[in-house]
């Protein structure tokens, strides 16, 4: 654990013993919330209002348990939701709506946390607040009695209070409860967040299942995009470079064909030639530069970015320590994602300067790019950066976002990979 | 003229042995991998070498490296370097450190024979061949070029790739005094010394542009 300043110290346990008292307030919640579902279950014959109220129901305790996980990610405590997905084809209504909630265990393990969850909640709220409110008593108590003369039977060791010094102790006594009260709240919020995360996480099923889900839709993503790509390059391979070969072969003959004529038009033909297939290199080069640019087969991603930033019309300071290189289609996501990054940062951040800096620690691969702009970026508002986000997160990997008005600018973004040693090391020599 | 080649694509290479045996060079070796490279360098001192950037077995950039290694066990080696893409970062590290004999150009260029020979020759004599691909990419990023008029921007652009005060007076049919006319505003404007060896003069624009 952290050291932590006694400011903050206090704070915290301050806001422990505040969420106890919410604790409790939320935990009362928890039986009027079981009883709505089960009425709800048994109003199923009843099939009109069944079909209703046990969805309606089942929303509520959802919402409780929602926020029950959020209050436990307060602790430390990661809950992840555990519903199962909506099941395929249209809006499920009526009695399929119905099936799903009632076969989906996450329910019932909702169901069976509410009544335990409200006794700890309770309990641990209870305490939480019960030894800090005691130690204010024993801290109070010295004062009111010898100023008001308010009479105290007892407090902490001594019952009752027989002499002065007795009742002189109670105030150390009293600061005493107070520190163990703040000490002891934050961690009975903790124990009531782990007891919360054995019912409302995920079961190790439930987890597959999430995985399941986030993977087939970033595969359809992936698959998506790919099939694009293809009818791109399809595209422009068959009206740029294609046609151009095919133009180029109809002026050679042609040219072959005049060879006797017309010698001095044979001259112009071939100097046209020349420059179709001039074009015609252009137009693949630019195209190549899109499918994986040559500079980061050769160099990999370091060479790559440090070519991508010298190509920019702006000053974008790099550093990049990576000891190896990683998988080639995690090497290229890496890369066009700072790719797109810096684009963005050159068209609309009106930035002066930027700074890439790249990094693979503790298996994860992480790219920042930050610029002094205007700041104020919006993830959602352009295509760009939520492009970047679906590349990314092929491979498991995020992008996070940070632009406040005014700037500056900075985007994260982390892969999960790891690096294989270099295949050659730069100016290793061959000889 | 000695010329080793390094290439490895067949086709290619015999199209260059081809094309400079045409134009009275002598091809002593033509190699077709990364490995071969240096030993041959080192072993033919060539008096100039035309080095494919990509070459087998790891199709990175051996080829490059190879080059920039031979170079520095022979000062000055000659050496032309081809690519099916330029990347002013590499020309940037075929730069350093060198006392010209250098050119890094488009395989494209091949196609106008006169140039490419042109080249091939100027980098043979000391010379240098920038790409105007990699010197257009380093006009395009900077700010202090705006000071620049547009005929400035020209001649800077042609004495970056390499040319003479008299070739890039014929090519913009302007008279060799005006070029210097020029030149000598660009290097007040840039704040660069002046400098009167064409090769230097190379270096020091392109030393600036890719500051």
């Amino acid at each position: 654990m952290k050291p932590m300043g006694i400011e903050t110290w206090v704070r915290n346990g301050l806001r422990a013993v505040g969420l106890g008292w919410a604790g409790i307030a939320l935990s009362v919640l928890n039986l009027p919330l079981l009883v709505l579902w089960i009425v709800a279950l048994a109003l199923t014959p009843a099939a009109g209002i069944g079909m209703v109220a046990l969805p309606f129901a089942t929303s509520l305790v959802r919402a409780r348990a929602d926020l029950a996980r959020r209050l436990a990610a307060g602790w430390c405590v990661t809950i992840e939701r555990p519903y199962a997905p909506r099941p395929k084809g249209s809006l499920p209504v009526g009695w399929r709506r119905y099936k799903w909630i009632l076969t989906d265990p996450a329910t019932w393990r909702d169901l069976a946390w509410l009544l335990p969850g409200a006794i700890i909640g309770i309990a641990l709220g209870a305490v939480s607040i019960a030894i800090p409110l005691y130690g204010l008593e024993g801290v109070t108590l010295l004062p009111l009695w010898l100023y008001l003369g308010v009479d105290w039977y007892g407090y902490g060791l001594f019952w009752p209070i027989g002499s002065f010094s007795q009742g002189v102790l109670s105030f150390p006594q009293g600061v005493l409860f107070l520190m163990t009260g703040l000490i002891a709240a934050p961690q009975l919020r903790r124990v009531e967040a782990l007891f919360a995360w054995t019912l409302l996480a995920p079961t190790k099923n439930a987890q597959l299942r999430l995985r399941v889900a986030q993977l087939t839709e970033t595969r359809s993503d992936t698959v998506d995009a790919q099939a694009a790509e293809l009818r791109r390059i399809e595209r422009d391979l068959h009206d740029g470079a294609q046609a151009r070969l095919v133009s180029l072969g109809m002026t050679i003959g042609l040219a072959e064909e005049l060879l006797d004529r017309d010698p001095e038009m044979v001259r112009k033909l071939l100097a046209e030639a020349r420059e179709t297939s001039g074009s015609a290199l252009v137009e693949l080069r630019d195209l190549v530069r899109g499918i994986h640019p040559p500079v980061l087969a050769e160099r990999g991603l370091d060479g790559a970015v440090r070519a991508l930033a010298l190509s920019l019309p702006m000053p974008i300071s790099v550093d990049i320590e990576l000891p190896g290189r990683p998988e080639t289609p995690v090497e290229s996501a890496a890369y066009f994602a700072t790719a797109e990054a810096l684009t963005n940062v050159v068209r609309h951040s009106g930035a002066n300067t930027a700074a890439v800096s790249i990094r693979h620690t503790d298996a994860l691969l992480t790219m920042v790019i930050l610029d002094d702009g205007r700041g104020g970026a919006d993830p959602s508002a352009g295509t760009g950066l939520s492009g970047v986000r679906r590349r990314l997160a092929v491979f498991d990997g995020t992008m996070s976002l940070s632009s406040p008005p005014g700037g500056p600018t900075v985007v994260t973004m982390e892969l999960p990979c790891a690096l294989s040693s270099p295949k050659t090391s730069p100016f290793s020599g061959t000889g | 003229m000695r010329v080793v080649i390094a290439e490895d694509l067949a086709l290619l290479r015999d199209g260059l042995t081809r094309l400079l045996e045409a134009f009275d060079f002598g091809v002593v070796e033509a190699v077709g991998n990364g490995p071969a490279l240096l030993p041959a360098l080192l072993k033919h001192r060539p008096d100039v070498a035309v080095v494919d950037v990509r070459l087998p077995p790891t199709f990175t950039d051996e080829g490059l490296q190879a080059a920039i290694d031979a170079r520095t066990e022979v000062p000055g080696l000659p050496v032309l370097v081809l690519s099916q893409h330029v990347e002013p970062l590499y020309a940037r590290e075929l730069l350093t450190g060198s006392g010209g004999g250098v050119g890094y150009l488009l395989k494209d260029r091949v196609a106008n024979v006169a140039q490419f020979v042109d080249a091939v020759r100027r980098v043979a004599d000391g010379g240098t061949a920038m790409d105007p691909e990699v010197v257009s990419q380093l006009l395009a990023r900077r700010e202090p070029l705006a000071a620049l008029t547009a005929r400035e921007r020209e001649v800077l652009a042609e004495m970056a790739e390499g040319r003479s005060n008299g070739a890039i007076a014929a090519k913009l049919f302007i008279t060799e005094k005006a070029i210097s006319k020029h030149i000598t505003n660009i290097f007040t404007k840039l704040a660069m010394p002046p400098s009167d060896d064409d090769n230097r003069r190379v270096l020091a624009v392109l030393a600036y542009l890719n500051a």
